[in-house]
């Protein structure tokens, strides 16, 4: 996987190694695909179902997002390491949607492009526009960290399916939020325009960090199957604090928006990410591709 | 100074009469043109005509940045290919071809151009890419036609390549085929897909197919009596085959594919001649290929505004990157003066 690269990088052919080995290859250590969940036949309650949805809905709104990245990025390096990241977060949103799929006979697909906006529980921060490379970069640490937290807990999940998707996905965000650790460093202690961009970018996305941690019904039904997730927050401002500390910049006082994404309510911005992603299925009812 | 092109009977050169070419110069050209002779390879470090290393240069970055702008007619499909598996591939894919662009500019600066230098000449249109990726992509089955049409037609081109006299970039190739036979087999797929679906998806097969067809062709280059380069080419051993000869193996090739995908190709002339053993297809626009490199194709201003867009957009970020860089050395000089 590609870390940030200096600006005097080494780009003799073997500073790539592995990192540019072929994305349309299965990697051999991911073994449990979306495929695989597909042909299980363990049906998850309805809770974490609409568990698994949200989980689902996060990573796939945000993979829909960085993948507008892929032939913009600053570097061509970057080009990589974003659709390195959002590949990723597609899978993880496939293998969750899938196994929500089993509790209603939908598939990944079904569910990806078949509800309305009001149907999807993805968070606002997922949401939220990619702005220049450094709101990109809010966005990604402020997700990575939290994903991190949330998969080293969900390991565990009283949900074998889950546990699985979340131990694949575990190493994957591991990397995202260093890549995203790199940048903040960079972009915050780099020049003055960088540190402004970056300081407003962080500012840009905090109203949308509380909604991540806010409880309701649904966490509380699903018990051990998930995590609380305001058993989060505490390592997550810790993180933040030090990360941010370290690139100088400073932790936002700006209020939160109320968040209602859980429940079907969003922000404006997902509509249109929504009807690009759908609209050529949807032209095509019942056609397979 | 320019050495004076090789045959491939070497003549006697005006160099090996001049007393200005040092002894230095005649024993690397020695040394070249036995390296050649056994086709056996040249590698970074060793003497090279300056006309070799010219033309290298230029054949490899704009291989590379044929590579970078190719992204760009596939990256438009990313955000709404119909389904979540055809995305999560098509996102591999593209990002495979910046891998390919990666390698492709390590490989031409073994030959003394910097990157920053070959990006340059890109973004200031002096630098020339495949034509084929100033044609648009219109429909979700152009993604099945690029695979299988223009990264075939790439594939034809390039295994040849993976034995080019010049090492790295024949090594860089050998990475590079291996990916490509991948997004073929995958734009074929997508095709036959789509050529099995409903009707609607048939046809856009169909069209696309129809589209891309002759522009694929043109990715050999001009006839071989309108190529004036191929023959040196041909002696450095950086060419193998002529641009005819590999336009017709692959029309044999994908004449026979079209049938496994039920759909035509847009040549009413395609034939295999049992005489010659070639394929025959029917002419190609050449005056359309020559508008298109001269930049008057479809796409060309949008592909070239979106790479300076995109590097425009950047240099923020490259520059923080270059100022953190500055910074953490200097604390590292400034602890290890304090030690
Ligand atoms: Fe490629
Ligand atoms: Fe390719």
């Amino acid at each position: 996987m590609n870390a940030p690269t200096p600006a005097h990088a080494d780009h003799s052919l073997d500073s790539f190694g592995d990192a540019a080995a072929s994305a349309t290859r299965v990697t051999p250590g991911n073994a449990l695909r979306p495929e695989d969940i597909a042909i299980q036949t363990v049906r998850p309650s309805e809770d974490v179902a609409q568990y698994a949805l949200r989980l689902g809905d996060d990573s796939l709104i945000l993979a829909q997002r960085l993948g507008h990245w892929i032939s913009r990025g600053p570097e061509i390096e970057e080009d990589i390491a974003l659709g390195n990241i959002a590949l990723d977060l597609l899978g993880h949103a496939r293998s969750f949607l899938t196994y929500a799929g089993h509790a209603w006979g939908k598939t990944e697909d079904d569910l990806a492009y078949w509800r309305e906006e009001d149907e999807f529980r993805s968070a606002w921060i997922f949401e939220q526009p990619n702005g220049d490379f450094g709101v990109t970069i809010a966005r990604q640490l402020v997700v990575a960290i939290y994903q991190r937290l949330l998969y080293s807990r969900l390991v565990e999940s009283a949900d074998s399916t889950i546990a699985a998707i979340a131990a694949k996905a575990l190493k994957e965000v591991d990397y995202h939020r260093d890549h995203a650790i790199q940048w903040t460093l960079r972009l915050g202690d780099g020049t003055d325009e960088s540190h402004r961009r970056m300081q407003a970018a962080i500012e840009l996305m905090w109203p949308y960090v509380d909604e991540l941690f806010d409880d309701d019904e649904l966490t509380e039904r699903v018990g051990d199957a998930g995590v609380r997730p305001s058993t989060l927050r505490g390592e997550f401002d810790a993180e933040i604090r030090a990360v941010l500390d370290e690139a100088t910049l400073a932790l936002p006082a700006v209020p939160r928006a109320s968040g209602g994404g859980r429940r079907g309510e969003h922000t404006e911005h997902l509509g249109y990410l929504l009807a690009e992603m759908q609209v050529l299925a949807r032209k095509h009812p019942g056609a397979t591709w | 100074m320019a050495a004076a092109p090789l045959q491939s009977v070497p003549a006697p050169r005006p160099e090996d009469q001049d007393a200005s070419v040092s002894p230095e110069t005649r024993a690397g050209q020695a040394y070249f043109d036995r390296i050649i002779a056994d086709d056996s390879r040249i590698e970074p470090k060793d003497w090279m005509p300056e006309a070799y290393r010219k033309t290298l240069t230029r054949q490899i970055s704009q291989h590379a940045h044929s590579e970078i702008i190719g992204m760009q007619p596939e990256a438009n499909w990313i955000t709404r290919a119909p389904s979540l598996k055809r995305k999560s591939i098509l996102m591999a894919k593209v990002q495979d071809e910046a891998g390919h662009g990666l390698y492709l500019y390590s490989a031409a600066e073994t030959l003394g151009t910097p990157r920053d230098v070959l990006n340059q000449q890109l973004l200031d249109g002096k630098a020339k890419y495949s034509s084929i990726f100033n044609y648009p992509a219109r429909s979700w089955a152009d993604m099945g036609a690029i695979g299988w049409l223009v990264d075939g037609a790439a594939i034809a081109n390039q295994v040849p390549l993976c034995r080019a006299s010049y090492g790295p970039y024949g090594r860089a190739m050998v990475r590079i085929c291996k990916e490509e036979s991948f997004h073929q087999r995958q734009g074929f797929e997508i095709l036959l897909e789509l050529s099995h679906g409903t009707p609607e998806q048939k046809e856009m097969a169909q069209d696309a197919v129809n589209r891309f067809y002759a522009p694929a062709l043109m990715m050999f280059g001009p006839p071989d009596d309108d190529s004036p380069n191929s023959k040196q080419s041909m002696a450095w051993n950086i060419k193998r085959f002529s641009n005819d000869e590999l336009r017709q193996r692959f029309v044999g090739m994908i004449a026979e594919q079209v049938k496994v995908l039920g759909l035509t190709l847009p040549d009413p002339e395609l034939r295999f001649d049992e005489e010659t053993g070639k394929w025959i297809h029917m002419e190609l626009d050449w005056q359309e290929f020559k508008d298109v490199i001269a930049g008057r194709g479809p796409c060309n201003a949008q592909r070239l505004a979106r790479r300076r867009e995109a590097h425009a957009n950047g240099a923020w970020v490259r520059e923080a990157a270059r100022a953190y860089a500055g910074k953490q050395r200097e604390k590292q000089m400034q602890k290890a003066g304090a030690a």
